[in-house]
């Protein structure tokens, strides 16, 4: 079969994307929201709004470290440091422009301990998940321990699911897109997708692999493996289409608000798509194909 | 008769989805969705409590303790469904922080929302550092004071106490054990005659509250118990003997007017240990509609292009997919409205991913039955057996789903458990939806013999 024939350019695809991703990511880093970081941030919204020049006028005489970007049609996200409410009355004072009192629409403050705690967890509970993955893979595929073993598919799993995941965020840091508690929401939903999907192509591999045996087949690992990525191919493709037609739909009827997370859903449904076709099954055979060489 | 069954199940079963549709469309006023903050506009506050001077064991009794207060608190302003939650949160080793954690729905102004709960006044009692001498103790507080406070303290000789907290230590008797407290006059011949009609703030405990005075009160007979209000002492009495009956009063120098507000304030409730704030989040009511309103839109615009496309591609199969989905839809809102989940944007991305997944199982089964009618099987075989090959992955893919839902929802922030649980219960649902809905729909029409017309309407997307 084509795709497993040339398996090591989709995985070297793959791979390379991967590393660049992380490089990305430790080299410029992600631009830390302050659900992370801590700090304030301010969104206000005008009847008549004022040009940007203005509202950067009108805060630079104060200490706030105050980062302004437009928000919507009438409104700006001011990012700050860590803002007492006395700090907030003097910041809305300031931006009282051409006689205009700014609506208040967000005012959101959070401290340091509670950044590091959300980082933390949510670092903590994927890894939880990849472990959780690696262990029902592995029972649920027991059955199927030849040519390569169970645990090998729950693996391979969790490397397709830090694939789908590393990517999309390499993309957001690259963007310099805010990282905020929606693209943690993004990357949780990419997890619940990647392995739903990598898993239903391993699960024909299985099947096939299960008829052989009593079919008392001698189909090499590799076919049977291309044939369950042939089989699966349309249900793939067509499940795919429908979600990032949902999100299409969410990037450009939605709301501001869900845009980088419709954005990062997007990336991470191609990107899962590509490595449950491409990466996952051909990892299978790559890895048994060592085994027989060594 | 086993296919009559199935019509008849499959009528059943539209009807019943009619029924759940029509509940969510007219129980909008008696049983209404329940938006998260970050959908209906509000504030939400986390604080900290200042927890270290009470003894491990205690602790979350006094956690309790703390929620009932604020609870009170925020009910008597008359804000609509607040929540009020503690937390513990675990920093490093051994670190543990108290939170809690306060949701105001509509309340957007959060000067006013900081206001509600930072009035609370906190009301300690606290006894004589026993690890300190009497000349310790003495020493620690500065002479001019130790001298005065048998005289009963003047407004600014509280100021003095600098020391006080080294001199002091907590009780477990706390505001929390308040009853109520009322305004009295000074009588005369008690305490200093020259405060005769002064105003004196008269204490009532619970009972609990009088049993710990009373034991208080009979080891401290000739110390001071200082009485602590938003931490510092406001009155610092030397214990005559012991008292029962769990009642204490405050004497210090306060105005008819200071008195008056200081008993409103508690009779609202005192608080049981100090708190701090740690962060705030408000969200106008508008930016939460204006989303609500485009996410609804995008949402429709997705789910139309979806029924399209499982209509055109799969057919007769893709109609029943639409309609199995608009039952699982139904099913889902419903169970938000009746469990109730509170959804937030998080929430609802979940969602929407476990909408995704019901579509894939309704893709994987109809592939599958593609797959047993071109291997030559009868329609009505095709069916069963697609159904059963594409099961295992249906329910691999969604056991592994759950999991991920289940540690998430385990291990998450409050942002992360709102996710979990959507997609939880919605991978959950669509699962059991795509073994009773779609099964039962699909038997219901299945045709006993292949023929043209039946490929037509099953068979489309299939070229080959």
């Amino acid at each position: 079969m084509f795709i497993i024939k040339n398996k090591w350019i989709f995985i070297t695809f793959a791979a390379i994307l991967s590393v660049a991703a992380v490089v990305v990511i430790s080299v410029k880093g992600l631009n830390l929201g302050i659900e992370f970081t801590g700090g304030s941030v301010v969104e206000v919204s005008y009847e008549e709004t004022p040009q940007l020049a203005e509202i950067n006028a009108a805060l630079a005489g104060f200490d706030f470290n105050a980062l302004v970007q437009p928000f919507g049609d009438d409104g700006y996200i001011i990012r700050t440091r860590e803002l007492t409410e006395a700090d907030r009355g003097v910041l809305m004072a300031a931006l009282e422009l051409n006689e205009q009192t700014p609506q208040l629409e967000r005012f959101n403050t959070i401290g340091p301990t509670i950044g590091s705690e959300l980082r933390s967890k949510a670092l903590l509970s994927i890894i939880l998940v990849a472990f959780a993955i690696i262990i029902f893979i592995a029972f649920a595929f027991r059955k199927v321990a030849e040519p390569v073993s169970s645990w090998k598919y729950g693996l391979i799993a969790v490397v397709a699911l830090f694939h789908d995941v590393i990517i999309p965020l390499g993309i957001f840091a690259l963007l310099g897109k805010e990282a905020t508690t929606l693209l943690v929401v993004g990357l949780l939903s990419i997890i619940g997708l990647s392995v739903n999907d990598t898993i239903v192509v391993f699960d024909r591999t299985r099947e096939n692999l299960n008829e052989n045996h009593s079919d008392n087949n001698k189909e090499p690992f590799a076919q049977t493996v291309g044939r369950a990525i042939r089989q699966t191919m349309a249900r793939s493709i067509n499940t795919s289409l429908t979600l990032i037609a949902v999100l299409a739909a969410l990037l450009v009827f939605g709301p501001d608000a869900t845009k980088d997370l419709a954005f990062i859903l997007l990336l991470g449904t191609f990107f899962g798509t590509y490595s449950s076709i491409f990466l996952a099954s051909p990892l299978l055979v790559a890895w048994n194909k060592k085994k027989d060489t060594e | 008769m086993n296919r009559i069954i199935m019509r008849l199940l499959a009528v059943t079963l539209l009807i019943g989805g009619v029924l759940l549709g029509w509940f969510i469309a007219t129980s909008n006023d008696t049983k209404p969705f329940q938006l998260g903050l970050d959908l209906s506009g509000g504030t939400h506050l986390e604080y900290k409590a200042l927890i270290s001077e009470i003894p491990e064991a205690d602790r979350k009794d006094s956690m309790e303790a703390l929620r009932d207060v604020i609870e009170r608190r925020i009910n008597l302003f008359g804000v609509s469904e607040p929540s009020v939650q503690t937390e513990t949160a675990r920093l490093g080793q051994d670190e543990k922080q108290y939170r809690l954690v306060v949701e105001l729905p509509g309340v957007t102004d959060v000067q006013q929302a900081i206001d509600m709960i930072g009035q609370t006044p906190l009301l300690e009692f606290k006894e004589q550092n026993p690890e300190l001498s009497l000349e310790e103790f003495q020493a620690a507080l500065s002479f001019e004071t130790a001298r005065l406070i048998e005289d009963q303290l003047s407004e600014e000789l509280v100021a003095t106490l600098d020391n006080a907290d080294e001199a002091f230590v907590a009780t477990e008797l706390t505001g929390a054990h308040l009853k109520r407290s009322r305004l009295e006059f000074q009588q005369a011949g008690g305490g200093n005659a020259l405060n005769t009609g002064a105003p004196i703030i008269a204490l009532e405990f619970n009972k609990e509250g009088a049993e710990l005075f009373e034991q208080i009160t009979e080891r401290n007979v000739g110390n001071i118990v200082a009485i602590y209000l938003d931490g510092a002492p406001i009155s610092t009495p030397v214990v005559q003997q012991k008292i029962t009956g769990g009642e204490a009063v405050i004497t210090g120098s306060f105005t008819v007017e200071e008195s008056k507000q200081l008993v409103g304030r508690l009779n609202s409730g005192a608080l049981p240990v100090p708190v701090e704030l740690l962060s705030t989040e408000s969200i106008g009511a508008s930016l939460g509609a204006d989303a609500v309103n485009a996410g609804m839109i995008a949402g429709l615009y997705g789910l139309i292009f979806v029924g399209a496309f499982l209509l055109l591609y799969y057919r007769l199969p893709g109609l029943i997919a639409v309609l199995a989905l608009g039952m699982y839809g139904a099913i889902m809102l419903t169970l938000f409205k009746v469990i109730p989940v509170t959804l937030t944007a998080a929430g609802i991305a979940g969602f929407i991913i476990s909408v995704g997944i019901a579509v894939d199982a309704n893709i994987l089964i109809f592939e599958r039955m593609k797959e047993e009618l071109k291997h030559g099987r009868g329609a009505y075989d095709a069916l069963r057996v697609g159904f059963d090959r594409a099961w295992l992955s249906i329910r691999d893919g969604n056991i592994s789903s759950i999991i991920s839902a289940v540690i998430l929802f385990w291990f998450g922030t409050s942002l992360i458990k709102g996710f979990a649980l959507t997609f939880g219960i919605g991978v959950l649902v669509s699962m059991i939806t795509a073994i009773t809905l779609t099964r039962i729909m699909l038997l219901a029409i299945a045709p006993v013999r292949v023929t043209k017309i039946v490929r037509a309407l099953f068979m489309s997307g299939f070229n080959k």
